[in-house]
């Protein structure tokens, strides 16, 4: 065991916790806030493999702004404090995602442990790499997955825009529509 | 040296820079505000033009009640002033005021600095939902759409000057600076400006504070030291903006004597871009919600994209 072993092992720990707790807790704005430890503890796990740059980027995108965007959900709904008995969950929910995450758990952990359990990585002398390896990675032998995500994403935004102004020209015309059969 | 010690030394240079420099700001601000309104400001606290104002009002904190709403989230609400005001703490460690002035040297620097700013904003979404109040309410989601909004031209604007220097590190950019990127990187320069004013909170972007409108927004029932925590934030906050658009678009340390001298030219121009910050808060009135979405997807973003393109271009062209 070096220490690298024992911080990795303590950071994946943190991390796991806090991602049950933010399924199990009965606060909403709390649930929220332990997935925020978890991705942030995620991030913790990157660095100690020695993969500074994607753990930062997991900070910046996931902390820094898919939870701002969930708590800000959140916030315009009635996210009560403390547990509230109307947004709670029935039991057979609760065994149903209890089934299915631990399903998930064992089809990916059947398919990742084969697969990664003999290779093992040199990362005292410095992560393999580093940033130039990442960025090889992504713009050169995957670039066209990268490209057709970003599209994908474009995608979603574009219908994202269409779908609100079709809905506020439809309202629109129906206002006027009714002005004219008053008149 | 051994490693241990330069650590610790190192640890607690940062901290003294991170309780010190926010109070300069704040000082600053105090009698620069006055003197362009016509008013002395601060005069008696300490003596000398009231140097010591900042020092009594932290005593003041201190001796207030600390109070906790009936209905609040107690762990949550206690929680929000150290997560708004760490971030800063750790982003300051990283700034460079010259390539061996520095807390802690991290190769992709500028994305540390990037991220743990993003982290700071959780601490007012906390305090805002936690406080069990309308207005605190109401001041976070301001709060979170505003921070949402100008995140992007701001990351867009600091890849724009990354782009330009072929790397992700602090100390390299300023080191790649040339002075002709003051019109180069000009319209980027500017987008980090505006975006960096709006990320703090600061008028004409207080919207989220508004007083006449929402008290304080989500710090409206906080008193006491943790207030003060929340304050501290904010002025740490400029600290860290005004130095970062010192090391990135103003060459940090490159001036005259630079291997000597290098960290106070860092911290002067740091220094003159707070004094234009706090320009720009007594210049402007606060802008209504609709008028900063408008100015950050309207504007900046279309701003910062095209300075993206250009600073592309500039680095083919040259390459």
């Amino acid at each position: 065991m070096t220490t690298r072993d024992i911080v990795f092992a303590a950071v994946g720990a943190i991390t796991a916790l806090s991602a049950l707790l933010s399924v199990t807790t009965k606060h909403v704005v709390h649930s929220a806030l332990w997935l925020l430890v978890s991705l942030g503890s995620l991030a913790g796990c990157y660095l100690v493999l020695g993969q500074e740059l994607v753990g930062l980027v997991q900070l910046l995108v996931y902390v820094g702004a898919i939870v701002v965007l969930v708590l800000f959900a959140l916030m315009l709904t009635r996210a009560p404090i403390g547990p509230h008995a109307e947004i709670d969950t029935p039991a057979w929910q609760r065994v149903v995602g209890a089934l299915l995450g631990a399903a998930t758990t064992v089809l990916l952990a059947a398919l990742l442990l084969p697969l990664f359990s003999g290779v093992t990585v040199e990362l005292d002398g410095g992560a393999p790499g580093g940033t130039p390896a990442i960025a090889q990675a992504v713009f050169g032998t995957w670039v066209w997955p990268f490209e057709l995500l970003s599209v994908l994403l474009l995608v979603a935004l574009i219908g994202a825009f269409a779908v609100s102004r079709l809905v506020l020209r439809s309202e629109d015309e129906t206002v006027t529509a009714r002005g004219e059969v008053r008149r | 040296m051994s490693p241990w010690l330069e650590a610790v030394v190192r640890a607690v240079a940062v901290l003294a820079a991170f309780l010190s420099l926010p109070l300069l700001i704040g000082q600053t601000e105090h009698k620069v505000m006055a003197h362009m309104q016509g008013r002395l400001g601060p005069m008696y606290a300490g003596g000398f033009h009231g140097w010591a104002q900042l020092v009594a009002d932290g005593v003041k904190f201190v001796q207030k009640e600390d109070i906790l709403p009936a209905r609040a989230d107690r762990g949550v609400f206690r929680l929000a002033p150290a997560v708004a005001l760490i971030p800063y703490l750790v982003a300051l460690s990283v700034i460079p005021l010259s390539p061996t002035v520095v807390g802690a040297t991290v190769d992709a620097s500028v994305v540390l600095v990037l991220a743990v700013i993003g982290v700071g904003i959780i601490g007012t979404l906390m305090a805002g939902w936690a406080s069990a109040n309308k207005y605190s309410l109401l001041g976070g989601m301001r709060a979170a759409a505003q921070l949402v909004s100008y995140e992007l031209p701001m990351v867009l604007a600091v890849a724009s000057v990354a782009l330009a220097a072929g790397t992700l590190s602090l100390v390299g950019i300023a080191e790649a600076w040339s002075p002709w990127w003051l019109l180069w990187q000009a319209p980027g320069a500017f987008v980090f400006l505006v975006a960096a004013l709006a990320e703090l909170q600061r008028p004409p972007f207080d919207m989220p504070v508004a007083d006449s409108e929402i008290v304080f927004g989500p710090y409206t029932e906080y008193s006491g030291l943790r207030f003060a925590f929340f304050l501290l934030a904010e002025y740490a906050g400029i600290v860290v903006m005004s130095l970062l658009f010192a090391v990135l678009f103003l060459g940090g340390w490159a001036g005259p004597f630079e291997a000597w001298l290098g960290w106070l030219w860092t911290l002067l121009k740091g220094f003159a871009v707070a004094v234009l910050m706090i320009w720009m808060r007594v210049s402007w009135p606060r802008m209504r919600e609709d008028q900063l979405q408008r100015l950050a997807w309207v504007w900046l973003v279309p701003i910062a994209l095209l300075q993206l393109a250009l600073t592309a271009v500039g680095v083919v062209m040259t390459s």
